[in-house]
């Protein structure tokens, strides 16, 4: 039966590998080369490598390629697995040898499943340790052009450490339940692509914030921290819908969940008072109205300064929850284990399944 | 000696329609047993019923003695309608599925067969013809040294050179391994032929069962002057009649002589047989007909 | 070494017409004493009829006398039905063409001169019975 996974396994088995091999072979190549120049100085580290178009393309490529492959794996991988059995018919040939279709399916899913563990696990560890640099200078601080993300950020976590092995594990399941349920290999295919994906973007949004309780910080809102205003309204008289504060003091890197304005009782604030259009710096010719207005750098005008003073003196402050940096690996960890869960739940859900009448 | 196949009550049911409906069996092992019926009558269903492709809705059937399913799949041999391969997969790599799933494969038997059929074994199965896709399968399943070897209707889509050559090849085995054969037809002429044991399924019940000698020697057509058929006597059971003006032609099964000289007393060929069985009502349009026979 | 042929259009049993095949063999010549038939595997991979059909005529022909069947090694003729009568066989062939050629001209067709053959032989038959 292993002969046999192998055997009808080998042609995708060596078009991922491949693709697989050949950036591994790059991160490998130029992965010292980075370690070398961070060691030398930190400072404009990323800047320096910036130099080196092959360093961006590596960066956006090995990003790009660890979050491809738990899709790929589970429509190309899992969906035709049982699926293209059943349309080609051969499955009347091979459960009517001398093996029940479980043990099939046992061999089928462990084979297939680790082979697709160790690619993807592969793929995602040589990625986490070429850009070890990278994120390491990103978490002091330091950003230029296309390296401006800290990894525990959305777009960077699902491409580092052992998360993606959780995502592959789960596409390539979700395909092969998916593929015994729908009997049609591009119909299976096309809604694990569809389903892997929509997961892949809905994770970072409802499930790892929840993964750990975040950190709440609770910050006064000065002239100096402000990072923006959104606004909303006619020109002349515009209303304050949020405000924005940078949290300092916990380090870079860190992941902001949530921030909203209480009022001295935590009340959630929906929309803020009239007076902290005060607190809009005035730009050269008045102010523009709708839309965020950044102001890094406020100007010095003793209105903005008696609403920034008016707003502590009423209890008005930022309660914002985050995870720190620090929270990387546990939070990895964590997203792992409930997507190997997921995992082995669908394989149970087909290995039942699997079991019923299919002429 | 173990029923090659026993069947008791046995039903299955799809959506709403019944497929299969009633069907007791008692078929000995060391037979050519020829499955008919139309299409659609249920002989696909009962067929995969024995190999646990599908699980009975009422009633049980067992295989060689043990109820069927995935304990008695070392012990069958199946070719499944359509003779399904892999496309993709060399004759070699099937004799190496069926090596590496099969404990009692028999390597020389299989590569032996497939040698002297001209086949090469590098070529893919998806460039075979019909017929050599049909001795593939054949040989997948002999291979395996199963004692029981059922065929869903395999030579439905061959030509004739390549269906006799099936045949032959199955008969040869079925002397060499002393193979018990379940086989599904439309071709009485080969059931004829290959088969010691006939069952006709129509309408998803089987209409009669039993050794085809004994059939033959037990079913008569009747020719004589024009005469209701509930007239004749109990020991002569009706299978079909036809009227006109003056003459009546009956088709009975009796053990007994048939003493009335009136009649003119014609054997019937297995053609004849099948054929009348196949063109009975449904069984809710016969009185008191009992609808399962089942002959030693 | 004979071959046997069925013929699926006769009305007659295959086992029977395996019977017969071998009696006509026996009786022209082409079968002798100690001659080997067919084994059932060649038989069954021949014609494609079932083993127990080849099995069940051997034995019949056994219960005649005419073959005996050593387990292992086959099964072998053990005595010959020839037609001693070979010899009458020239003239009566030629009495035979002249009755045929007298039918003829009386306006006979082929299905006449066929009724009238079997009625008269079967007549006789029973006749011989009685």
């Amino acid at each position: 039966m292993m002969w046999l996974t192998w055997r009808q396994f080998r042609l995708q088995a060596l078009v991922i590998g491949a693709a697989v091999a050949l950036i591994v072979v790059f991160l490998l190549a130029t992965g010292p080369g980075l370690q070398d120049e961070y060691q030398l100085a930190h400072e404009g580290f990323l800047s320096r490598i910036s130099f080196d178009q092959i360093n961006e393309y590596l960066y956006i490529v090995g990003q790009a390629a660890v979050y491809a492959a738990p899709p790929v794996i589970g429509a190309f991988w899992g969906a035709p697995l049982i699926a293209r059995e059943l349309e080609m018919g051969t499955h009347r040939l091979v459960w009517t040898q001398s093996i029940s279709r479980t043990r099939w399916l046992v061999t089928k899913l462990l084979c297939t499943g680790l082979a697709a563990i160790a690619l993807t696990g592969l793929l995602s560890l040589a990625v986490t340790w070429w850009a070890d640099p990278i994120d390491d200078a990103l978490n002091h601080g330091d950003f230029n052009g296309v390296f401006n993300l800290p990894r525990l950020l959305p777009p960077v976590f699902g491409a580092r450490g052992v998360a993606p092995i959780g995502y592959a594990a789960f596409a390539f399941a979700l395909g092969v339940a998916v593929g015994l349920v729908t009997r049609r290999s591009v119909v299976a295919i096309a809604i694990t692509l569809a389903a892997v994906i929509a997961i892949q973007i809905a994770t970072p949004m409802f499930l790892r914030p929840h993964l750990m309780t975040p950190l709440q910080a609770s910050v006064i809102v000065t002239a100096e921290n402000m990072r923006g205003l959104q606004l909303s309204g006619p020109e002349t008289n515009p209303e304050v819908m949020r405000i924005e504060a940078r949290l300092e003091g916990v380090g870079e890197g860190f992941w902001k969940i949530s921030e909203n304005t209480v009022n001295a009782a935590g009340q959630v604030q929906k929309t803020l008072p009239d007076w902290v259009v005060n607190c809009i710096p005035p730009p050269p010719g008045g102010p523009t109205g709708e839309g965020k207005i950044q102001a890094k750098t406020a100007q010095v005008s003793p209105t903005v300064t008696a609403c920034f003073q008016r707003l502590a003196d009423e209890g008005y402050r930022q309660q914002i929850s985050y995870h720190p940096a620090s929270r990387f690996w546990d939070l990895q960890w964590r997203e792992t284990g409930v997507f190997l869960i997921l995992a082995l739940a669908l394989s149970g859900f087909s290995l039942w399944r699997i079991r019923r009448d299919l002429t | 000696m173990t029923a090659a196949l026993q069947a008791q009550g046995l039903g299955k049911k799809y959506g709403r329609r019944w497929a299969l409906t009633d069907c007791t069996l008692d078929v000995p092992a060391g037979r050519v047993v020829g499955l008919v019926g139309p299409n659609g009558a249920g002989k696909s269903t009962l067929l995969n019923l024995a190999v646990g492709m599908l699980t009975p809705t009422t009633g049980s059937i067992e295989v060689l003695g043990s109820p069927a399913g995935s304990s008695q799949l070392a012990r069958i041999g199946f070719v499944a309608q359509d003779t399904p391969t892999y496309a993709r997969l060399s004759i070699a790599d099937h004799l190496k599925l069926g090596a590496s799933l099969n404990p009692a494969w028999d390597k020389t038997l299989a590569t032996d067969r497939i040698e002297s059929l001209g086949l090469n074994p590098k070529q893919r199965a998806g460039r075979l013809s019909g017929g050599q896709r049909a001795q593939l399968a054949l040989t997948l399943g002999i291979a395996k040294r199963p004692e029981l070897l059922i065929l869903d209707e395999p030579v439905a889509a061959l030509d004739p050179l390549a269906r006799r050559e099936f045949l032959q090849d199955l008969m040869e085995a079925v002397a060499e391994h002393e193979l018990s054969v379940v086989l599904s037809s439309h071709l009485v002429s080969d059931v004829e032929r290959s088969c010691d044991y006939l069952v006709v399924l129509v309408d998803s019940r089987v209409q009669i069962a039993g050794d085809i000698d004994t059939l033959l020697a037990t079913h008569y057509r009747l020719v004589g002057p024009r005469r209701d058929e509930k007239s004749l006597p109990h020991n002569q059971h009706v299978i079909a009649a036809s009227h006109t003006d003056r003459q009546s032609t009956v088709l009975i099964r009796t053990d007994e002589p048939i003493l009335d000289p009136a009649w003119t007393v014609t054997q019937l060929t297995l053609e004849d047989v099948v054929l009348a069985y196949m063109g009975r009502s449904s069984p809710s349009k016969q009185n008191d007909r009992p609808v399962l026979e089942v002959q030693r | 070494m004979i071959e046997f042929h069925l013929d699926g259009r006769s009305g007659v049993s295959p086992y029977q017409q395996i019977v017969q095949q071998v009696r006509n063999a026996l009786r022209l010549g082409l079968l002798r004493e100690g001659d080997q038939l067919p084994t059932v595997k060649d038989v069954v991979a021949q014609l494609a009829i079932n083993p127990n059909t080849v099995l069940k005529a051997y034995r019949e022909l056994e219960h005649e006398g005419l073959v005996s069947a050593r387990p292992g090694r086959g099964t072998f003729v053990t005595r010959t039905l020839t037609d001693h009568s070979l010899a009458a066989h020239g003239p009566l062939r030629h009495d035979l063409q002249r009755w045929l050629t007298k039918a003829r001209k009386a306006g006979l067709d082929d299905e006449s001169i066929e009724a009238l053959f079997m009625t008269t032989f079967r007549t006789a038959a029973q006749e011989d019975i009685a």
